[in-house]
């Protein structure tokens, strides 16, 4: 299944990267899966996106949380707590 | 209902007269604007830049608006939300409530911003005299979700959600 990944403010710019068009392992179903998986990858990635990060996650350009289900096409977001206003 | 993200400034009492334009049964409009500071956690700030979410700002402000409505009687409801780079002085959001008499329109004008400030994806970055720093979330902020009986976390975020923001 492939989704488009999106990462912003402190999470994009340790990680160096904006967005990525992600190819998941049949395994991966959940944005927790998905951040676990991207884990995986170790290094930035590992540290950046740690389980005990206080991080914040989108699907579908809406707020969720790791037990949110992902499907072909989506788009899954990481990103710090929010500070507007 | 009108939602806006957006780099230009925005002037209060064009948006105001606008937004009570021809409509009579309006009795209060309360309005709320936030401004850069040249100090932040006791440091100088020289600008401060201002990075979104396209999409799903528009997205979870309309939620925000919708959550107000439901909660109050709302007549129409504004938000201003600027992007990019900001000077101390600056105007950085707007919200304008109008509705019969005052009472709903200062509790949902608070609601907006208090809700705005914990579940729109908006990140700020300082630049200061020691170089650029990304501006942390507030506890206060979260705690000031509680009065509305929302025990929404942002700043301990993880994955922690409640009522809201979800459709």
């Amino acid at each position: 299944m492939k989704i488009q990944l999106r990462f912003f403010a402190s999470v994009r710019e340790k990680l160096g990267v904006s967005e990525e068009t992600a190819e998941l392992p049949s395994d991966v179903k959940t944005v927790g899966d998905v951040r676990t998986w991207l884990c995986a990858r170790g290094g930035l990635w590992a540290e950046v996106l740690a389980e005990d990060r206080a991080l914040r996650t989108a699907y579908q350009h809406v707020m969720c949380d790791a037990a949110e289900v992902v499907t072909e096409g989506s788009e899954v977001a990481f990103f710090p707590p929010v500070t507007g206003g | 209902m009108t939602v806006r993200v957006q780099t230009e400034d925005f002037d209060l009492s064009s948006e105001v007269a606008a937004l009570r334009r021809s409509n009579p049964q309006i009795g209060a409009v309360v309005s709320f604007v936030g401004v850069v500071r040249d100090m932040n956690a006791g440091q100088q700030v020289n600008t401060m830049e201002l990075e979104h979410y396209p999409v799903m700002t528009e997205k979870a402000l309309e939620q925000i608006v919708r959550q107000a409505g439901q909660r109050w009687p709302l007549m129409d409801t504004l938000v201003i939300h600027r992007v990019g780079l900001l000077q101390p002085l600056d105007q950085i959001v707007l919200v304008a409530v109008a509705s019969a008499h005052r009472g709903e329109a200062f509790a949902a004008c608070e609601f907006i911003m208090d809700y705005l400030k914990t579940q729109a994806p908006f990140w700020k970055k300082e630049q200061t005299p020691d170089g650029a720093r990304w501006v942390d979330a507030r506890e206060a902020d979260d705690h000031a979700l509680t009065k509305w009986g929302i025990a929404k976390q942002n700043v301990a975020a993880d994955f922690d959600l409640s009522e809201g923001v979800k459709p």
